[in-house]
């Protein structure tokens, strides 16, 4: 079962707004690590043709693991509004 | 401005702890919940422990929504195509009184939400916290916290309960404490895998009703801090990889972190007991792990910290806790808010008596006894040197090649000389005295 099919079971609320923003003018410039691309556990952050990288945040499982894991400060990060976001039926 | 005695942030177990015993008090008190209910941002790696907190509470234990009494407990350490388990069981940890009980937290924290609403709990979800308001603040000093702003709405209470989860958003954008840091947290990730109760008792070789946990350590982080786990619940698994974050950011040759799952339910010893089930949801999480050295400063004027919040969790290898520390805490803010509150003085003052209390209770105290945890299992020598080392060397024992064999003796001592009898494991021991 891949990443994408593990998440497809979970009940989302999506926001209207994304809840991580990335400051791509930071990750290009200073950040060699780029922990972003391998620590998430819902594999949410990939390159753009361009070498940017973007985040399919409607997807976030709001563990945090991003904001804590970039050394650079280039994620805007915050929980979605009240009532949206991941709703876990089990964990 | 709405006033009420206490407001809660978060209807996770710290959270609804307080609010049950704040309520019980005749308190007026209101839980804001940012989920679509209680627990529907939580996700457990383990169970709850229940002889520290049995006491706090007692009524509501009976009746508690719990998955299985763990009747036993397994270690495997896990090397290249060898691994090696220790399994103990006791006629004394599902007896009576179970010592754990797995659960699942939707499902529990509800419930517990649902008791706290009988004792006159205001739980409001769908509200998320925005910002502690203060007063008075400045040069340093974060003021007195004077309630909360959610949206457009603000509410002040006289004292707000910071109960928000391990992240500490709210509290460390007040300055109440510090923002988590890689090298003392882990990420968890898990999937929660139905299976027929009695597949279950088949495959774990269980008795009705109860349960088993399963923790792994070597191979599974491929030497990282951490570990996977496996723990029963009554009609499902919790089968997940816990892993250091500073352990992540220092690989070689970084591995994306999900990929540790799927390797994980691979394994042979793994996939037969998954074999059959379904996956029913994937869920992560962020875990305090810089113990009583990282726990802030747990009250001050107007407010208290419980729970993940405050940094109240532990991880000592064999035991993993944090629900029951999470508990007590809670138990203890509603017992000195209620006692500030009588006594008119819900200043720093007056709410010091909840940081006391924790001091002299199992949180603060097993917190220190651990102190030295945290910086030692950043040995990854313990990951990935003796897991490995452990399964060769039984390996060997139980082995009978071609050629005439030595003594068993001289098996044993060929091994352990190859892997144990060096300076760098005397090292290593002498560090783990103070486990």
């Amino acid at each position: 079962m891949n990443i994408d099919a593990k998440l497809g079971l979970d009940v989302f609320k999506l926001d209207k707004e994304p809840q991580i923003v990335v400051k791509n003018e930071i990750c290009s410039t200073v950040c060699v690590n780029r922990a972003c691309l391998y620590v998430c556990p819902a594999d949410l952050f990939e390159l753009d043709d361009q070498q940017r990288i973007v985040v399919n945040w409607e997807g976030c499982l709001e563990c945090g693991t991003c904001m804590i894991c970039c050394e650079k400060d280039a994620l805007e990060w915050r929980y979605p509004r009240g009532e949206f976001g991941v709703q876990y039926r089990m964990s | 401005m709405e006033r009420v005695d206490c407001i809660v942030v978060g209807g996770g177990l710290a959270g609804l702890a307080a609010a049950y015993g704040l309520a019980a008090e005749g308190l007026e008190v209101m839980v804001l919940e940012r989920g679509n209910y209680a627990g529907a941002k939580n996700v457990t790696g383990g169970r709850l422990y229940m002889d520290p907190i049995r006491a706090l509470y007692p009524e509501l234990w009976e009746e508690a929504p719990f998955e299985r009494a763990v009747a036993r407990e397994s270690i495997t350490m896990m090397g290249d195509g060898a691994h090696t388990t220790v399994e103990v069981a006791s006629d004394r940890f599902a007896g009576a009184q179970p010592q754990s009980y797995t659960l699942l937290r939707a499902r529990f924290d509800q419930w517990f939400a649902d008791k706290a609403a009988e004792k006159g709990a205001m739980i409001v979800p769908n509200m998320k916290v925005d910002e502690l308001l203060r007063e008075g603040g400045g040069d340093g000093r974060p003021g007195r916290v004077i309630g909360i702003r959610a949206g457009g709405d603000e509410i002040g209470a006289d004292v707000t309960i910071v109960a928000e989860g391990v992240l500490g958003m709210l509290a460390s954008a007040a300055g109440l404490r510090a923002e988590p840091a890689a090298r003392d947290s882990a990420l968890g990730f898990k999937e929660v895998i139905e299976l027929p109760a009695g597949v279950i008792e088949d495959r774990w070789r269980l008795n009705e009703g109860e349960g088993a946990a399963h923790l792994f350590m070597g191979t599974v982080t491929r030497g990282m801090l951490g570990g996977g786990f496996v723990y029963t619940n009554k009609e499902s698994i919790s089968v997940g990889v816990v892993v250091g974050m500073a352990a992540m950011l220092n690989q070689a040759e970084p591995v994306e972190s999900y990929k540790l799952l799927d390797e994980f339910k691979e394994l042979p010893q793994i996939a037969p007991l998954v074999k059959g089930g379904t996956v029913a949801e994937y869920s992560a999480h962020a875990i305090a792990e810089g113990g009583i050295a990282r726990v802030p400063k747990l009250f001050g004027d107007g407010y208290l910290l419980a729970g993940d919040a405050a940094g109240l969790s532990l991880n000592a290898l064999v035991t993993v806790r944090g629900m029951d520390f999470a508990i007590a805490s809670g138990y203890q803010a509603a017992r000195a808010v209620a006692a500030a509150k009588k006594a008119g003085d819900t200043s720093v003052a007056g709410l010091a008596r909840y940081e006391r209390a924790l001091r002299e209770s199992f949180v603060l105290k097993d917190l220190e006894t651990s102190r030295a945890i945290p910086r030692i299992v950043e040995n990854p020598r313990l990951f990935m040197h003796y897991p490995r080392a452990v399964s060769k060397l039984a390996e060997s024992v139980f082995t009978i090649g071609a050629q005439p064999s030595p003594r068993l003796a001289k098996t044993v001592w060929k091994g352990a000389r190859r892997d144990f009898l060096s300076l760098a494991t005397l090292k290593d021991l002498w560090s783990l005295r103070k486990m």
